[in-house]
């Protein structure tokens, strides 16, 4: 839905200051990069079926996270840094092979998540900061600084551009690994240049919007866009659309939300994942009609 | 360390390493990391719900991990079994988020759920994980003989009447049960590192399933006992030893399959062990 559509709407579905605010410009601009990037990303991690790759390194990044906070430098980098070692090792134990990669998948993800409840414990007891875990882990959009714009965007931008020069052996490799490797491409190297890309899109979104959202956007999107298309371009560009639809309607969703009841603001992640959802179980109704169609006739 | 209030940690950290070795050489057999994480760590959703309306949270974590891991199930016979196991999770998380921001008194509570507290463990958890750990082993001896023909050979297992889904929603409903009993324990983002370290390091030292399932409960035990013995005494949290020395339990197969393989060189090792002849077969 675009910002004119919105602006068309009746008064009560935008509360009054929406595009005023400040942080909600911010929000709606981090959202909006954050799932392109993920959106990008995330036909590719449908494709390879490496969802569970892709949720790992998000939860990773609480390893990440809490290690910048214990460090005292932003979280961006432990974020940052926690991907790239992550990513490095499930590859090293084995990513490439479809069979043993959730399990080497889930291997590093124990180690990795041992090691953020030690770092959590750390900074918990020396810093005596108790909402760190929550906030680490659940992350809000709408507290993302405006000086932090130029290095997401940034970021996005070095995601965008691997994806576009690995595209068509990446493409290539994720659907037959065999054919791409007859073509003389170097799969295993692709793979891990591929891992890293997914890693950055991830570190970009957990630090902005939360791991949960990260998984979401990555998943979500090209999910249901690789339902409704077959075409890998197109794939690529619906998945970015639908990400950034669904992260600027939930967020205008959550603002609205603090006028609903007194309690305060309900979070945007849940309403990021729930029009998320909607959206990939709409996209499985065309072909349950067309099934149902064909046994019927 | 074995008075008071540590015999309840025991005790209960003892069943749920058997419970997780047995269940987790199924998870590690079918491939199915992913669901052993994604149904505990949702499931968290639901004490976030319990603890808001005023429940037991044994009771919100197991409706949550039954949800969920039937969700899974019946979403994944029409999309991609990974991309519904992670939308089946962050939709999870996502209701998660909007209990957490509706109850106001909850942090401590969630960093205990996500990461365990088998040492703040008191007598009362003791008959219900009991009961639960009980209905999952007998669950899992009911069902041995077609579980793991449909987790190897699921082709084989459909020739004899032994229907995929059926097995497969029978699986996810005693991962579900498993996931309510040890996460209080073990805590939601640590189970799973026991249900695939101990089975994994199992299987890389036997091809025999009975042989792997014994093994993959020893490691479990012998894990979760070091790690408690270790939290005890340093006063770190349980999850980080149960995380790190999981993988390094997996490491030290893996280490040993690889010298194995390379004495006998015959590739027994990287052949087409039960586990790798389904990959063949579909």
């Amino acid at each position: 839905m675009s910002a004119a559509a919105l602006g068309a709407l009746p008064a009560p579905v935008i509360e009054p200051g929406f595009f005023a605010a400040e942080d909600v410009r911010v929000a709606l601009v981090v959202g909006g990069v954050v799932a392109i990037a993920s959106g990008t990303v995330g036909v590719f991690t449908v494709i390879r079926g490496q969802s569970f790759a892709g949720e790992a390194l998000g939860d990773l990044n609480t390893t990440g996270g809490s290690a910048a906070l214990l460090a005292g430098v932003g979280p961006l980098w432990g974020f940052f840094a926690a991907g790239v070692v992550a990513a490095a090792v499930m590859e090293l134990i084995g990513v490439q092979r479809p069979r043993g990669r959730d399990l080497a998948t889930g291997i590093v993800l124990g180690a990795g998540l041992g090691l953020a409840a030690l770092l959590l414990y750390l900074v918990t007891t020396l810093h005596s900061t108790t909402g760190a875990t929550v906030t680490i882990l659940f992350g809000s959009v709408f507290t993302v600084a405006s000086s932090t714009i130029p290095l997401v965007v940034l970021l996005a931008i070095a995601v965008l551009v691997i994806v576009a020069t690995l595209y068509r052996p990446l493409l290539l490799s994720s659907v037959s690994a065999e054919m791409a490797a007859a073509r003389g491409i170097h799969v295993r190297l692709l793979g891990a240049a591929y891992l890293l890309a997914l890693a950055l899109a991830v570190a970009l979104a957990a630090s902005t919007i939360g791991t949960i959202l990260s998984t979401a956007l990555l998943v979500g999107p090209a999910a249901t866009a690789l339902r409704l298309t077959r075409r890998p371009g197109v794939a690529i560009a619906l998945a970015a659309a639908i990400g950034i639809a669904a992260m600027w309607l939930g967020e205008l969703l959550a603002y609205d939300s603090f006028y609903w009841q007194a309690g305060g603001a309900w979070p945007v992640s849940f309403f990021v994942v729930t029009l998320i959802f909607l959206v990939y179980l709409l996209s499985g109704a065309p072909a349950l009609v067309r099934r149902r169609r064909l046994l019927g006739s | 360390m074995f008075s008071g209030f540590m015999v309840n940690a025991w005790e209960v950290a003892s069943i749920v390493a058997v419970v997780a070795g047995l269940v987790g050489f199924f998870v590690v057999l079918r491939g199915s990391a992913f669901v052993a994480h994604a149904v505990p760590n949702g499931s968290f959703a639901g004490a976030a719900a319990a603890i808001l309306i005023g429940v037991n949270t044994l009771i919100g974590l197991g409706v949550f991990s039954l949800l969920g891991a039937l969700g899974i199930g019946l979403l994944g016979r029409r999309g991609r079994h990974d991309v519904v196991t992670a939308l089946a999770l962050v939709m999870m998380l996502g209701l998660g988020s909007l209990f957490l921001s509706l109850s106001v008194e909850y942090a401590p509570e969630v960093e205990s759920l996500l990461f365990g507290e088998v040492l703040g463990i008191s007598s009362n958890q003791l008959a219900p994980t009991a009961a639960l750990a009980l209905v999952c082993v007998a669950a899992i001896a009911l069902l041995y003989r077609p579980l793991l023909l449909s987790s190897v050979l699921p082709e084989v297992g459909e020739a004899r009447g032994v229907r995929s889904f059926r097995m497969e929603l029978c699986f996810l409903t005693v991962v579900a049960l498993a996931a309510t009993m040890t996460v209080p324990v073990v805590g939601t983002l640590l189970i799973f590192s026991l249900m695939t370290g101990a089975p994994a390091a199992a299987r890389s030292l036997t091809d025999r399933p009975l042989v792997a399932i014994v093994l993959s409960v020893a490691i479990a035990l012998i894990i979760v006992w070091s790690a408690i013995a270790a939290s005890y005494t340093t006063d770190y949290p349980v999850g980080f030893f149960v995380g790190s020395i999981s993988a390094g339990a997996y490491a030290l197969g893996r280490g040993w399959a690889a010298w194995r393989g390379r004495r006998s060189s015959g590739g027994a090792i990287s052949g087409p062990s039960f586990n790798d002849a389904s990959t063949i077969v579909t």
